[in-house]
């Protein structure tokens, strides 16, 4: 496969995982300005779900997707109720330091139950291999991933652009008073938009364990790439964490293909750039 | 000038300035580990340590309200230049402390002009880039830095060619008490001075500030390299004093765990940091035989319960209590 097709494939695979567990907090952030880093717990939960039903209870793959979305919406909607609901008004440092006190319980905890190995995944057959076309090889997983996520993009949009639910929200992220002024209930469709994000990251979680591999630091290190992605994108903006997410994705895969020797750098350059260029993010507004 | 709602703010200044007996009894205390715990020396200085770490981050993040999440960026600067400088045959450790403070102190100018121009979720992005970038950098000129095996042959020389490093941290603690003393004198000054006062400003109304003529950018810039000089003293100290500098010194764990230490003794109140710092290291090395990843269980915990129950860290609980008990409001 010539570098330049694999690497663009391989990075839109990534970039469409790390959309799908970032595009919760996106939202939650741009909504009510709250500083979610346990969000990665999430999709850590999400993932070790998958890993424990499978592996334990002998479901299969696909079958365990909608209950690693379940499993991550009722502990984030858990959580919400009883901590981050009080924080709303907070600083962004009480936040910051509420949240990843959660991180850190959540990445002890998983260490506790599960050790610090990493944890085998084993896919189905038909997700296996890869398939030739036009001479290039396409691995089956990452076009189911592309596909799922994409699926997954479209529903949301039609969700959000569409939908009452979805013009509530959009009103409660463009103007959360002027929403509560015109009788919108923020607070519980707060509690339902942050459900939706955390079950999205478990989601992301599940698919992700597959390609990238799960083990207790995951609630940190993919931390780092949704905060990226988020920051860059623009608070609140679908379409912005969409096009960060790409952009993140492939330009760490490119970097890792052709420069190895930088490690990671590529990847904190292109957010510290696009940050500098425009400090709101991509299609941010505040 | 009757009462104190009259005065001017020098006169609100110099009140402040007062050393007061609890702060007098705190620093004769430190004195006590020579005393009563010789066998934990090593521990104390890097307590002390610690410390001047913590102090460097209430600078910015207390009392001018800029959240950080990568401090360490500028501990791990001092601590390699000191490490190098020794490396090379330089052993001398003021001669190390003093390149490894204008290194450090040169990189947080640079990065003070980014700095000043953020704030927000943008910030915390920002702090915590430079410093992975600079970890991915340091991991990546193994030649310079020795990589992921860390620096090799620092060899630090006894301070003025008398007093050697010594096997049980006499030497080790009274320098970086030394050390951490006078930059804390530094920084009680600075806080308590009309510039002190303007960064109090910034950190409550940002946008105010500069409308009643105060520059704020230069103010944070200002401050923001004061602190990564502070924070490059530090880094020395440890290099020098432990003579091992690897890629920890640069890492996340450093600068969340700063932050945590002085989230726990409570920000903006210039012994916050030092509480924090004493009570983090001496429960981390109660607890030594804990498995790291349930160490970390225990510090999440205790990050929820002071943020939910002790806003003001354990110096603002304390303050708080005290005047439940003296029966004021």
């Amino acid at each position: 496969m010539p570098p330049v097709f694999g690497v663009l494939f391989d990075g839109l695979a990534y970039g469409m995982l790390l959309f799908l567990m970032s595009v919760g907090l996106s939202v939650t952030l741009g909504m009510m300005n709250f500083v979610n880093l346990a969000h990665c717990s999430f999709a850590m939960l999400g993932g070790y779900v998958t890993v424990t039903l499978m592996n334990a209870f002998g479901w299969p793959f696909l079958a365990t997707l909608p209950v690693a979305f379940i499993a991550a919406a009722a502990a984030s909607v858990l959580l919400e109720r009883l901590f981050f609901r009080r924080f709303y008004n907070a600083t962004e440092l009480s936040q910051c330091l509420l949240t990843i006190g959660i991180v850190f319980v959540s990445v002890a905890a998983a260490a506790y139950i599960y050790g610090t190995d990493e944890q085998p995944v084993h896919l189905p057959a038909y997700l296996l291999g890869s398939i030739t076309f036009m001479g290039l090889d396409f691995a089956i997983y990452r076009i189911f991933l592309i596909a799922a996520a994409m699926l997954i993009t479209i529903v949301l949009v039609v969700a959000v652009e569409a939908t009452r639910f979805g013009a509530q929200v959009r009103a409660a992220v463009n103007n959360q008073r002027m929403a509560r002024g015109l009788g919108i209930d923020v607070d519980s469709l707060f509690a339902i938009t942050f459900a939706l994000g955390g079950g999205l990251a478990g989601l992301g979680g599940a698919l992700a364990i597959a390609m990238v591999g799960l083990d207790p630091s995951f609630a940190l290190t993919y931390l780092i790439y949704v905060l990226i992605v988020v920051s860059v994108g623009g608070l609140g903006s679908i379409a912005g964490s969409f096009a960060a997410a790409i952009v993140l994705g492939v330009s760490d895969m490119a970097g890792k293909y052709y420069v190895p020797a930088l490690g990671s750098i590529l990847i904190y350059l292109v957010m510290m750039v696009l940050l500098m260029w425009r400090p709101t993010g991509l299609f941010g507004r505040r | 000038m009757s009462s104190q709602a009259v005065a001017g703010p020098h006169d609100f200044l110099r009140a402040q300035i007062r050393w007061r007996w609890s702060e007098i009894a705190f620093w004769l205390a430190t004195l006590l580990p020579f005393v009563l715990a010789p066998d934990y020396l090593v521990l104390a200085s890097q307590i002390a340590i610690t410390a001047l770490f913590a102090l460097s981050l209430d600078l910015i993040l207390g009392f001018s309200g800029i959240v950080s999440l990568g401090h360490a960026a500028y501990f791990g600067v001092g601590a390699y230049t000191a490490g190098l400088i020794s490396a090379w045959g330089f052993g001398d450790p003021l001669l190390g402390l003093v390149a490894a403070a204008f290194a450090a102190g040169i990189f947080g100018y640079l990065t003070s002009f980014i700095i000043a121009r953020f704030r927000h979720l943008a910030l915390i992005m920002i702090t915590l880039g430079i410093a992975l970038l600079l970890q991915e950098a340091a991991n990546s000129a193994s030649w310079l830095t020795g990589g992921f095996d860390g620096l090799q042959g620092i060899h630090t020389w006894p301070i003025f060619g008398r007093f050697d490093f010594d096997l049980y941290g006499y030497t080790a603690y009274s320098y970086s008490l030394v050390a951490l003393f006078i930059v804390f004198l530094v920084a009680r000054r600075l806080i308590y001075s009309p510039f002190g006062l303007a960064l109090r400003g910034i950190r409550e109304n940002g946008q105010r500030m500069p409308t009643i003529g105060a520059p704020t950018h230069v103010h944070i810039r200002t401050i923001y390299t004061i602190a990564a000089v502070i924070a490059g003293i530090a880094g020395a100290l440890l290099a020098q004093t432990t003579e091992t500098v690897s890629l920890e010194a640069l890492g996340f764990q450093r600068s969340a765990d700063v932050l945590v230490m002085l989230i726990l003794g409570g920000t903006g109140r210039l012994y916050g940091g030092l509480i924090g710092a004493i009570v983090y290291m001496v429960a981390r090395d109660q607890f030594s035989g804990l498995n790291p990843q349930y160490w970390y269980f225990w510090i999440g915990l205790l990050l929820i319960a002071v943020v939910m129950l002790l806003p003001n860290g354990l110096l603002g609980g304390l303050e708080l209590l005290a005047r439940r008990t003296q029966g004021k409001p």
